[in-house]
């Protein structure tokens, strides 16, 4: 009965998202208010109803319905209650139900906090988003159901999730990751409300700034969550490996990451409008790409999901639908360039563009890059693949040239800066992170490392230039107090960001370079030294867990002597799918971490497989992720987003 | 000019989509074998029952042969074994096995209970013919024409309609020869 | 569609372990060999599975490949005799760093090409907007900052007559 009640919930708001795409849209043509009125209300009830379908969904896990044929795939009586739950989107059909769900939120957060946008485009916005759900919702009720039934027999018990899903990560991955795909699609809705209205001032990006923000920073947040599950969860230690599905989510948050400045310069400077523009359907058209690749199975990839020509097709068809149509209204009704000011050669404004290339030049590599064997294998030259050592031999300098300009752009004013002015402010960052870049490798490793120089000297330089920006603004101020009081919180907000780029640049570069791994033959009271760690295996014991038995090794780590921590990498046995799983044991720290892994037992077990891995700064990688996306958090919650909100209120009264 | 200019992120567009369109109907899997028009490459092997009889290339050349990579380990061989038994009964095409990384008695059983297509097996205990030839997984099926040319290979289970198509590709050989 | 399902079963079958780190001990004479074993093993992609390099996956294939370079490596073959190797068998799909041929060269130059267009246009688009300002110079529409608070107010009063 439950998952008849879900299903109807779906169709329910099936037809609500059809009267939201089409009523208010209407309305704000014909400038007929009622019509128009209905939008909030229809949000609402959109809304309310894909919650029912959700719980109703997840009603079906906890209750363990395994007559629900997408419960029966995913879940099993054995497993434990928060893993249930979160195999509500472990599957397929339950993660395109989240999807909906998190649609459906945003469109009603739009609803509820634009009390400041005129009611015509409010209508527009909220029409796009109704259409993109109607397409969401059908797409659900057509090919992907959650709620079908085996009937009349149905199994006696599930088969069980993907051990690697039973995890943590598969609890807050997905949905940070959707909030920021779909997040995207509030960026969208604007920019093709704009292009319908005709609109597209100053006021536009100060209304769609805030929620690309925040898009952007749940999407860099689901990233960065994601690179760490798969770091810990898969065993061999890596944090990226290009796979299409991780490079389907890195496209939009870079053509997000560059609609987060240009719109920050559309809406200080009013220029830019329509390269802005074109970003905002790019940057949630490729959240929709990725959507695609994942679950059509044109690319293989190590976490797709079971793929389906037939599904393939239906998103193809929404993508065509969306991106066709927004680029063709966007080839009609773009402004033509038209300034509303003007800026010299040296001027935040032309940086800006310059990142803006380099960003946008970054997320047509990958999607070159990603797309390339399907475009080789179409045009029938053969089979290819693309993997790390070119996306590593292109992205490296591209990344690295940015972040000089990056420094760059912290320094240059808006409209015009004199050349002085910026020598005055740039020469000591250069000096010093360029002095620290050369030493850092003699220090920290055994000698000169042109990887570590520049990787180095660029994340110094990042940092430095914000740090003496941040102080040059004290030198004119009477307190400390006042001045700090002045900045705006998207100022502090910019200078996180920055710094998080930076973080995550110093991780990245001491990784790959100085970490160390050995595969070892490991019997009882074996010991291996790698990075001045001992590490020494005691053995192994059987352990039982909730739905898997596990052998556990225990393995002693010490440094000159000293223990240090003792690991227990397991490697389980699933019970119902028995499929074996390496669970490895990592001892975290911030400049370094310590990772075991357990492989197969050697001569009847009377020995195993280890891996162990040494990985510096490891941390910092997602530590630069999570100061990005506060960054972004900040710059939304500057105050000049809600003053203008409470101004108009006051209009109306 | 400049509004023209607006149109280029469309057509881009319709170009991708074209390509991912076409990409539904590609199996992005399915490996063509690197060895297509090739020689099969030398080897020198045991047979499968008898182990003193050293195998090579020159047993099977002369003529149009299928051969079989298969082992005991792998399911959907013995989905297979059917359709590669009925082969063997038209007597249009010897089929040589390709024992692929598996246990000589194991083998010898399954060939005792479900019958023996094959006119005589290689067997390849430690893959490394495997290897040479490219294959990544059993059952994979390779025709090789007369002069021990790889012409065709095919990957998964062989059905009627795979045996169809490559009776037609050695027809098709028979009129390019005449 | 049976065939699909049956190549799927295959791919199960052969991978099922994707959540299983391949973990196994190869002995070699010297650390450089080692080192270099893992930089081929991480470059070659595994022909049967899911996009994994062979270092990672555990299926047998892979276990065969990283057997067959470890006894390369142990008879001093160098690193392009074994990719060669490799290529021969399993064709390019086997390369991570796919090799640089006229099929490659929009995959490879590309790139660097997108990077010169892209600054190529805000050359352009600079000067010609800087062009047209200065033959406006009078008309030119420069906001200094209490300009734009004044610009605030006004789209703020303006928002609240369309609404």
């Amino acid at each position: 009965m439950i998952p008849e009640i879900g299903e109807f919930a779906l169709i329910i708001a099936l037809l609500l998202s059809v009267v939201l795409a089409v009523v208010p849209m209407y309305g704000a043509t014909t400038a007929n208010e009622m019509w128009m009125s209905y939008a909030r209300p229809l949000a609402m009830g959109q809304f309310l109803f894909v919650i029912v379908s959700f719980i109703c969904l997840g009603y079906a896990f906890a209750q363990d319905d395994f007559s629900v044929v997408y419960v029966a795939q995913h879940s099993n009586s054995q497993m434990p209650i928060q893993f249930k739950l979160s195999a509500i989107w472990g599957g397929h059909e339950g993660s395109l139900l989240l999807w909906a769900l998190i649609l459906c939120g945003w469109t009603f957060a739009v609803s509820r906090f634009s009390k400041a946008l005129p009611l015509d485009m409010l209508a527009r916005v909220l029409s796009v988003m109704g259409i993109i759900a109607t397409g969401f919702i059908s797409f659900l009720l057509i090919t992907s159901s959650p709620f079908e039934r085996y009937l009349p027999r149905f199994p006696a018990d599930g088969a069980d999730l993907n051990p690697l899903l039973q995890d943590f990560g598969l609890i807050v991955h997905p949905p940070m990751l959707y909030m920021g795909y779909v997040g995207f699609s509030v960026a969208f809705a604007f920019a093709i409300a704009a292009l319908l209205s005709g609109r597209m001032d100053a006021a536009w990006a100060r209304w769609s700034r805030p929620w690309t923000n925040v898009a952007w920073a749940f999407l860099g947040l689901g990233i960065t969550l994601g690179s760490w599950w798969a770091y810990y969860e898969l065993g061999w230690g890596g944090w990226w490996f290009w796979d299409p599905v991780e490079n389907a989510s890195l496209m939009p948050w870079l053509v997000g990451t560059a609609l987060v400045h240009s719109l920050a310069v559309t809406e200080k400077r009013g220029v830019f409008k329509s390269w802005t523009l074109l970003l905002a359907i790019f940057a949630f058209s490729l959240s929709l790409l990725g959507t695609f690749l994942v679950r059509s199975g044109v690319l293989t990839s190590v976490h797709a999901f079971a793929s389906d020509p037939e599904r393939g097709f239906f998103i193809l068809m929404l993508l065509a639908i969306t991106m066709g149509g927004s680029l063709t209204l966007y080839a009609f009704k773009a402004p033509s360039v038209k300034s509303e000011s003007s800026f010299s050669w040296l001027s935040r404004e032309v940086l800006l563009l310059v990142n803006n290339v380099f960003l946008t030049v970054m997320a047509v590599t990958v999607l070159l890059g990603t797309l390339y064997p399907l475009l080789i294998d179409a045009l029938g030259q053969g089979k290819i693949s693309v993997g790390p050592p070119y996306f590593n031999a292109v992205f490296v300098p591209i990344m690295g040239t940015m972040a000089i300009a990056m420094g760059v752009s912290v320094a240059v004013r808006w409209r015009e800066t004199s050349t002085e002015t910026v020598l005055k402010t740039l020469w000591l960052p250069a000096v010093i992170s360029l002095l620290m870049g050369l030493i850092f490798p003699f220090v920290y490793g055994s000698g000169f490392d042109m990887r570590v120089f520049l990787g180095i000297s660029v994340s110094l330089w990042i940092i430095s230039t914000v740090v003496s920006e941040f102080i040059g603004k004290f030198r004119n101020a009477q307190t400390l107090s006042s001045r700090l009081s002045q900045l705006s919180m998207s100022y502090y907000g910019m200078m996180l960001a920055h710094i998080g780029v930076a973080v995550t640049a110093i991780g990245i570069t001491l990784v790959s370079t100085y970490s160390e791994e050995r595969d070892m033959r490991m019997a009882k009271g074996d010991s291996v030294e790698l990075a001045g760690y001992q590490f020494t295996f005691q053995g192994t014991q059987v352990v039982k867990g909730a739905n898997y038995m596990a052998d556990q090794a225990t393995i002693e780590v010490t440094e000159d002597g000293q223990s240090v921590v003792t690991l227990h990498p397991e490697k389980r046995r699933y019970n119902v799918k028995r499929n074996m799983m390496t669970e490895a044991d990592i001892d975290a720290g911030l400049f370094r971490d310590l990772y075991v892994a357990l492989g197969e037992p050697l001569n009847e077990g009377e020995a195993w497989a280890v891996r162990v891995h040494y990985k510096p700064y490891v941390r910092w990688l997602w530590l630069g992720g999570i100061l990005m996306a506060l960054g972004g958090l900040l710059t939304a919650a500057d105050k000049r987003y809600r003053k203008s909100s409470r101004k108009q209120e006051s209009v109306h009264a | 000019m400049p509004r023209l200019l607006l149109f280029i992120p469309l057509v881009l567009f319709i170009i991708l989509a074209g390509f991912l369109w076409k990409g539904l109907s590609i199996d992005p899997r399915e490996l063509p074998s690197a060895l297509l028009n090739k020689p099969f490459p030398e080897f020198s092997l045991a047979a499968l029952q008898q182990p003193e009889r050293i195998l090579t290339k020159q047993d099977f050349m002369g003529q149009p042969v299928l051969v079989n990579v298969w082992a005991t380990w792998c399911p959907s061989c013995r989905q297979e074994h059917a359709q590669l038994l009925t082969i063997a009964q038209t007597n249009s095409i010897p089929v040589i096995g390709l024992n692929y990384k598996d246990d000589r008695s194991a083998a010898m059983v399954w060939l005792q209970q479900l019958g023996n297509p094959y006119q005589f097996n290689i067997f390849d205990e430690a893959g490394m013919l495997g290897l040479d030839l490219g294959v990544y997984g059993a059952p994979e099926t390779y025709l090789l024409d007369a002069q021990g040319i790889i012409r065709y290979r095919h990957v998964g289970v062989i059905t009627e309609q795979v045996w169809q198509d490559l009776q037609n590709m050695i027809k098709g050989w028979g009129s390019v020869n005449e | 569609m049976l065939m699909n399902k049956l190549t799927l079963g295959l791919l199960v079958l052969f991978c099922s372990s994707v959540s299983l780190a391949a973990i196994d001990v190869y002995q070699f004479d010297d650390p450089e060999k080692e080192k270099r074993f893992q930089e081929l093993a991480y470059e070659l992609r595994c022909p049967k599975c899911q996009n994994q390099n062979i270092a990672d996956s555990n299926a047998e294939i892979a276990k065969d490949l990283r057997t067959k370079i470890q006894q390369m490596l142990v008879a001093d073959k160098t690193n392009p005799e074994i990719i060669d190797y490799m290529v021969e068998r399993y064709g390019d799909f086997v390369l991570y760093e796919p090799r640089v041929k006229p099929q490659t060269y929009l995959l490879w130059y590309g790139p660097a090409l997108f990077l010169l267009l892209g600054l190529a246009i805000i050359l352009w688009v600079i000067r010609g907007r800087r062009q047209s300002k200065e033959s406006t110079a009078g008309n030119g529409v420069v906001l200094t900052t209490t300009e734009a608070k004044q610009l605030d107010a006004l789209l703020n009063t303006k928002k609240g007559k369309q609404s």
